[in-house]
């Protein structure tokens, strides 16, 4: 999937925001694999060209909110006075149902790219905060680190060597499970016309024009939602075999 | 255990503490003068002040949080920017189609996932397993709004057994509320299914290895009984609190729900209100989810008590 949306420009077959009003709503055929679209647009390409957007925003969600969760993971873990302050309000945003405040969001800001990441991260980070922290917290306690802080290592030096490599493996793993999310989310934001803005294709909008059109052509909606969930799958997959990978004792628990 | 009781229900007010004012802030926040849009595009300034006026808008934005907190703690949700009806009636107007979705596909989804995942736990390794899993993952990645559509195309539109769209109420009789909320349901019980399937299997399979299990075996029970009474008794924590965490996902499935199979609830009154930016219905929607969110979190953590007598904090 990453070499598709690399690849893109190559793998298209025309321009996916050509319009050819002679040709709409073909079925598909050798010319437009997967059919043409109400404005005679190539389906095909537009799948194609969607999956950049689908795996940018996953990957820069799942990024920020990785970098901005073990930050205020390891700062709860280790200032003790401010634990507390920062663990309920992340309790508070995780009680917000996630979709309604991307709605939200994107719909009071306005809907552009930079706005969908930043509505998928609001809600992705409190998820990291929690599992970085209660890392933090059981790794403190382990004798590596006290000893480290007995000799006098400053809490900078103890967080670098010794606990932010350990945090990594399940970081990594939930890092995943969150870029899936945010990819399926995405979707669905784009799919109720909060999310990526039309002149852009994105899996999401494409299948939003596509259910207008549900009866006469099937073939609009069937193939990104194809690559959506087969995009989301190895996500998934990907992060269920680094866990296996990285930590086995996890392994048998899920 | 009663004062574990009392501290655990009063931890639901620093969460609605976070809750109350990041909502409201972040509405405050965007651009877009709601005063300005009520008064409609030919309004002359001295209009919209005034209207910004009678709505309490020019007060600086603590004194309206104040106000509007005021206003919670009496039951009331204030009104509409744009109808002036009750934020709390528009509500209970759409209450209905949205609350019938939930508790269908709760029940739905809890119903085959827990015999599900008991059943890939006590057939581990075998291709019932493996097949129960492959439905686990994949439910889980696909997209519900994708489903839905292929669920109206194939059973409405091809075979024409059940309605394509729209919304039945219970009071005009069982047999066509249970017909529209039939695809809805499967489609956004599957997703759900998932999940709990994943984590049913997961925590039978660890209980499985225990001694007591062992000893149910060697005093000859039947299998059935030790899966459900010994197994599944002694895995029900994880489970339930699975099922708990998991409702945001159920509120985020049925606002996406609702908008493809064009039902008229609480998900089509806020995708309507965020158009018209009225920052009332959207604030009371995603409070009452919140609030909802938080007390089923606070019964699962009750349930835990009768779950599990050992846990006596």
């Amino acid at each position: 999937m990453a070499c598709v949306a690399l690849l893109a420009p190559h793998l298209s077959t025309v321009d996916p925001i050509e319009m050819k009003p002679a040709q709409r709503l073909r079925p598909p055929g050798a010319v437009h694999w997967f059919g043409t679209d109400m404005y005679g647009r190539d389906s095909y390409s537009r799948v194609v060209y969607g999956s950049r957007i689908s795996l940018f925003v996953g990957l820069t969600v799942a990024t920020v909110t990785s970098v901005v969760g073990l930050g205020l993971g390891v700062f709860a873990g280790f200032v003790r006075r401010l634990d507390a302050t920062v663990m309920r309000a992340m309790d508070g945003i995780m009680a917000l149902p996630d979709l309604l405040l991307a709605i939200t969001f994107v719909a009071l800001t306005g809907a552009s790219v930079r706005n969908v990441v930043i509505a998928l991260v609001i809600p992705q980070t409190p998820r990291v905060v929690r599992l970085v922290r209660s890392v933090v917290l059981s790794l403190r306690e382990q004798p590596f680190v006290e000893a480290s802080v007995a000799l006098g290592a400053g809490v900078g030096r103890t967080v670098l060597r010794h606990v932010l490599p350990n945090t990594l493996a399940p970081l990594i793993v939930q890092g995943t499970y969150v870029c899936a999310s945010a990819v399926l989310i995405e979707a669905a934001l784009s799919f109720l016309g909060a999310g990526t803005p039309a002149e852009i294709p994105s899996w999401g909008n494409i299948m939003a024009e596509a259910r207008a059109h549900v009866r006469v052509a099937f073939w609009l909606l069937l193939f990104p939602g194809l690559f959506l969930a087969s995009t989301v799958l190895s996500i998934n997959l990907l992060g269920d075999g680094l866990r296996d990978l990285l930590d086995p004792r996890l392994a048998r628990r899920m | 255990m009663v004062a574990y009781v009392v501290r655990r229900v009063l931890a639901v007010f620093p969460v609605m503490a976070v809750v109350v004012p990041f909502v409201f802030v972040l509405l405050r926040l965007a651009p877009g003068d709601p005063a300005a849009i009520i008064a409609g595009d030919y309004a002359t300034p001295e209009a919209i002040a005034k209207i910004r006026t009678a709505l309490g808008l020019d007060q600086p934005i603590h004194v309206q949080l104040g106000v509007y907190v005021a206003s919670l703690a009496r039951g009331d949700l204030g009104r509409s920017l744009h109808s002036r009806l009750p934020v709390s009636t528009l509500i209970a107007q759409r209450l209905e189609p949205t609350v019938a979705l939930a508790v269908a596909t709760l029940v739905f989804a809890v119903g085959l996932a827990v015999p599900l995942g008991v059943l890939a736990a006590w057939r581990a390794g075998t291709w019932v397993d493996r097949a129960v899993m492959v439905f686990a993952v994949g439910g889980f990645s696909i997209p519900v709004f994708w489903l839905g559509f292929l669920m109206i195309y194939g059973f409405s539109v091809r075979l024409d057994l059940l309605p394509v769209q729209g919304y039945a109420p219970l009071a005009d009789g069982f047999g066509p509320f249970a017909r529209h909320l039939l695809l809805p349901t499967v489609t956004l019980g599957l997703i759900y299914m998932a999940l709990i399937t994943r984590i049913t299997r997961a925590s039978v399979l660890e209980v499985l290895d225990a001694d007591y299990v062992r000893t149910a075996h060697a005093k000859g029970q039947q299998p059935g009984r030790i899966l459900f009474t010994h197994a599944l008794k002694n895995a029900a924590v994880p489970i339930v609190t699975t099922i708990g965490v998991g409702l945001t996902l159920l509120i985020s499935g049925v606002v996406i729900t609702e908008s493809v199979f064009a039902l008229p609830g609480l998900g089509r009154l806020t995708a309507d209100a965020v158009l018209q930016r009225d920052y009332s219905i959207i604030q009371g929607v995603t409070i009452l989810s919140s609030a909802v969110y938080v007390l089923v979190n606070l019964l699962v953590d009750l349930c835990y008590l009768v779950l599990d007598p050992r846990i006596r904090y």
